[in-house]
C-alpha cells in the first residue's frame, strides 16, 4: 500500500466519511440526536475526561459534523477542524483560546462589515482589543505589534472588494511578532486558495458561502494548521498550562500539533454552546462534493461578468482581480491561479442613486445579504452589510456610496450579462 | 533497498503511514517506561487505550513497583520483564532518552521497537538504536497514531489522512481495528510537519 496525496476533487468526495459500519449507508447519515449512550460508567469517565475517541452530546461532537470537519481539515491540508454553528461563532471560539481580557488582536482593515462590527463592538465587551491594520501596506502590521498582540487576522480575498491579501508577506510578520496567523478563506474556499501552504495557522470559514455553496444552510469551520507551538513563553494558557476543568491535562501536551482544535472544541464549543445542527452538516457536507466544479464556474462566470462591465460606458470603475488591468491582479496569478473568485465590486457614474436604481432593475440577481450562493446575488454595501461604518470607514473598506458588491452564481453567463445589460440602460 | 540504506534514509520528521501502520500492526507487547498510575497523565490513558486495543501491555516505573496499572503489575526496569518484549514506549522527557534507550539495547532479544513519546525526541539515541537495527519513532503517541490509521480519532475532527470506502465491521468494545485504509500520504498535512523540522532544527 503505497502513500499517495489524492486530488482536491477526490478528498471533497471522500475525506471524513465512510459507508456506515451498522447499516451500510454510502451517504453520510444526518445524526440528529442530543446525546450518546455510554457502554459503561468507566467508558463515560474515560469520555469526559478526554481519554478516549467518542461521543458524549452534541454541543460536543456529533458524527455527522466530525465527517464535515475530517473533510475541510483535508481540503485545507490542516490536522484538524471545528464545526460551530456560523462564520461569527468561528471567529469567537478562535479568540477565546488565544486573548485574555486586555490583549489585542491585529487585523486587516478591509473585511467582512460583519467582522469589523464584531471585533470593533462585541469584542470590546470581552476586552479583547483590536488594532487595524493595512492589507495594502504590510508595515503597518509590524508597528501594530505589541507585547499585548496575541493573533493577526486577515481575509485571503477580502470582502467587499474581492482585493487579495499577501498572506506569505502578513504571515511572516506574525511568525516575526511570535504569534498565529488567522486566515478567513470564505471568499476563496480552499478550491482557489489554501492559506496553510502560505503560513497560516488558523484557517476560518463561514460555510455558510462557496463551501456549503446553495444558500440554505448557516454554518462555521475552525482548522488547526498544527503549525504553531503555544508552549512558549505561557503567552496561550489556554493551550499550556493544566486546565482545572479537565483534571490537570496540558492540552499541546496532551494533543500535540492538534491541540487548537481540541481547545476550540473542548473549551470554547463546550462552554459558549454555538454547536452546527447535524442536518446543516449534512447540506454543507453534500454542498462541498461539488466544490470545484461549483467555484470554477463561479470564477468564469465573474470574469465575464466583470468584464462586461469593465467596457460598459455606465460604469466608472470595476474592482476584480480577474482582470489584466486590476491593482491586485499579481497577488491574484500568485495566490488564487484557478480564478479570482466571485465577489467582487464596481462604482457606477451616476453614484448612489444609480447603484439603487440597478438593483431594483435587475431580474436574475437577488438583492440580499449574501455571497457564495449557485444564484448570482446584489447587493448595495454602504446602505447594507457595510452600513454601520462611518462615511471615511466604508471608502477604507471598500464600501463608498457608489459602490455596488456582485457575489456570481453558476447560471449561464450569458444571462446575467444580459440581465445587467438591460439594469444599465433603463 | 537494504535494511541499512531503508535506516538512513528514515526521516524523523515526517514519517510514511506505511512505516507506523507496520509497526502498529507487527507489535504485541509494549513496555510503557514512565507509565503513570494518575488517571489524568497521558500515559495512564495512552496505556489503558492500548490494551483496551488487544496489546500485550507492561507498565515500567520503579516509583510504583508492587501496584497495578490496570491489572497488570508495575515493573522497575527494561531488565524485570524476564520476557522479549517487541515494542519499549518512552514517557520521558528527552534529556531522559538516552539511559532508557542504553538499557533497552542491552536486553537480549532487542525490542523491535522503540517509540518516544509525542514531545520527546533524541536523534543520537535514535541513530544508536537504528544502529543495531532497531526501528524508531519520535515526538508522536502510538495511541493518537492507532486512532488515526484506524479513523477512530476522526470523530474528533482530526483529519486522520486516510480514505476509504469499505463498509467497517460494527465496532465491539476492544475490538482491534483495522488500519489498512488508503493512506493519502502525510502530505496533505506537510505544514505541521515542516513546522516541526523547523522547530528541531532551531532547537
Amino acid at each position: 500500500m503505497s502513500d499517495r496525496l489524492p486530488g482536491f476533487s477526490t478528498l471533497a468526495v471522500h475525506a471524513g466519511a465512510q459507508p456506515d459500519p451498522t447499516t451500510g449507508a454510502r451517504a453520510t447519515p444526518i445524526y440528529q440526536t442530543t446525546s450518546f449512550v455510554f457502554n459503561d460508567a468507566d467508558h463515560a469517565a474515560s469520555l469526559f475526561g478526554l481519554q478516549a475517541f467518542g461521543n458524549i452530546y452534541t454541543r460536543i461532537g456529533n458524527p455527522t459534523n466530525a465527517v464535515l470537519e475530517e473533510r475541510v481539515a483535508a481540503l485545507e491540508g490542516g490536522t484538524a477542524a471545528l464545526a460551530v454553528a456560523s462564520g461569527h461563532a468561528a471567529q469567537v471560539v478562535v479568540l477565546q483560546q488565544l486573548l485574555q481580557p486586555g490583549d489585542e488582536f491585529i487585523a486587516a482593515r478591509k473585511l467582512y462589515g460583519g467582522s469589523i462590527n464584531q471585533f470593533t463592538h462585541a469584542f470590546k465587551s470581552f476586552g479583547w482589543n483590536v488594532v487595524w491594520a493595512d492589507p495594502d501596506d504590510i508595515s503597518s502590521f509590524e508597528r501594530a505589534v505589541t507585547p499585548r498582540t496575541k493573533a493577526i487576522f486577515i481575509e485571503s480575498i477580502a470582502n467587499p472588494a474581492g482585493s487579495i491579501t499577501d498572506i506569505e508577506a502578513i504571515s511572516t510578520v506574525a511568525r516575526k511578532a511570535g504569534v498565529p496567523l488567522i486566515v478567513d478563506n470564505t471568499l476563496a474556499s480552499p478550491y482557489l486558495i489554501r492559506p496553510i501552504d502560505h503560513g497560516a495557522d488558523i484557517v476560518v470559514h463561514s460555510l455558510t458561502k462557496f463551501l456549503g455553496g446553495h444558500g440554505n444552510s448557516l454554518g462555521g469551520i475552525i482548522v488547526d494548521a498544527g503549525t504553531f507551538d503555544w508552549s512558549t513563553g505561557g503567552k496561550y494558557p489556554m493551550l499550556s498550562e493544566p486546565r482545572p476543568e479537565y483534571h490537570g491535562i496540558r492540552l499541546q501536551e496532551t494533543f500535540g500539533n492538534f491541540a487548537f482544535a481540541i481547545a476550540c472544541r473542548v473549551l470554547g464549543l463546550r462552554d459558549l454552546g454555538p454547536a452546527l445542527s447535524p442536518f446543516n452538516a449534512f447540506m454543507i457536507l453534500t454542498g462541498i462534493e461539488t466544490l470545484p466544479l461549483r467555484m470554477q464556474k463561479h470564477c468564469d462566470n465573474a470574469k465575464a461578468v466583470a468584464e462586461f462591465l469593465a467596457g460598459h460606458p455606465a460604469v466608472a470603475s470595476v474592482n476584480y482581480a480577474g482582470l489584466p488591468s486590476d491593482k491586485y491582479h499579481q497577488l491574484a496569478r500568485k495566490y488564487a491561479p484557478r480564478g479570482a473568485g466571485a465577489v467582487f465590486t464596481f462604482s457606477l457614474k451616476g453614484g448612489y442613486d444609480a447603484g439603487v436604481n440597478l438593483v431594483s432593475k435587475l431580474q436574475l440577481f437577488s438583492h440580499l445579504a449574501n455571497v457564495g450562493d449557485t444564484r448570482s446575488l446584489v447587493i448595495h454595501p454602504a446602505s447594507t452589510t457595510h452600513s454601520q461604518l462611518d462615511d471615511a470607514a466604508k471608502i477604507k473598506s471598500g464600501a463608498g456610496p457608489d459602490v455596488v458588491r456582485l457575489s456570481v452564481g453558476i447560471e449561464d453567463k450569458e444571462d446575467l450579462i444580459a440581465d445587467l445589460e438591460q439594469a444599465l440602460a433603463a | 533497498m537494504s535494511d541499512n540504506k531503508k535506516r538512513q534514509a528514515m526521516n524523523h520528521d515526517a514519517y510514511p503511514d506505511n512505516y507506523i501502520r507496520g509497526i502498529l500492526n507487527s507489535v504485541k507487547s509494549i513496555a510503557m517506561v514512565g507509565a503513570s498510575p494518575v488517571n489524568v497523565r497521558p500515559s495512564y490513558f495512552a496505556f489503558k487505550y492500548l490494551a483496551q486495543r488487544g496489546y500485550d501491555m507492561i507498565p515500567v516505573n520503579p516509583g510504583h513497583v508492587g501496584k497495578e496499572l490496570l491489572g497488570k503489575p508495575f515493573v522497575a526496569s527494561l531488565s524485570d520483564f524476564g520476557r522479549p518484549i517487541d515494542m519499549i514506549d518512552i514517557f520521558r522527557n528527552s534529556s531522559h532518552i538516552m539511559p532508557v534507550v542504553e538499557e533497552a539495547l542491552t536486553l537480549d532479544p532487542l525490542p523491535k521497537v522503540i517509540w518516544m513519546q509525542l514531545g520527546a525526541r533524541d536523534d543520537a539515541a535514535a541513530a544508536k538504536a537504528e544502529s543495531v537495527g532497531i526501528k524508531v519513532v519520535m515526538n508522536r503517541c502510538p495511541k493518537i497514531e492507532y486512532g488515526r490509521l484506524s479513523s477512530e480519532i476522526s470523530w474528533m475532527g482530526v483529519n486522520s489522512r486516510t480514505l476509504s470506502s469499505k463498509r467497517p465491521p460494527a465496532p465491539t468494545q476492544g475490538m482491534r481495528l483495522s488500519l489498512n485504509r488508503m493512506s493519502v500520504g502525510g502530505g496533505d498535512t506537510a505544514a505541521s510537519d515542516r513546522a516541526a523540522k523547523n522547530k528541531s532544527e532551531q532547537s
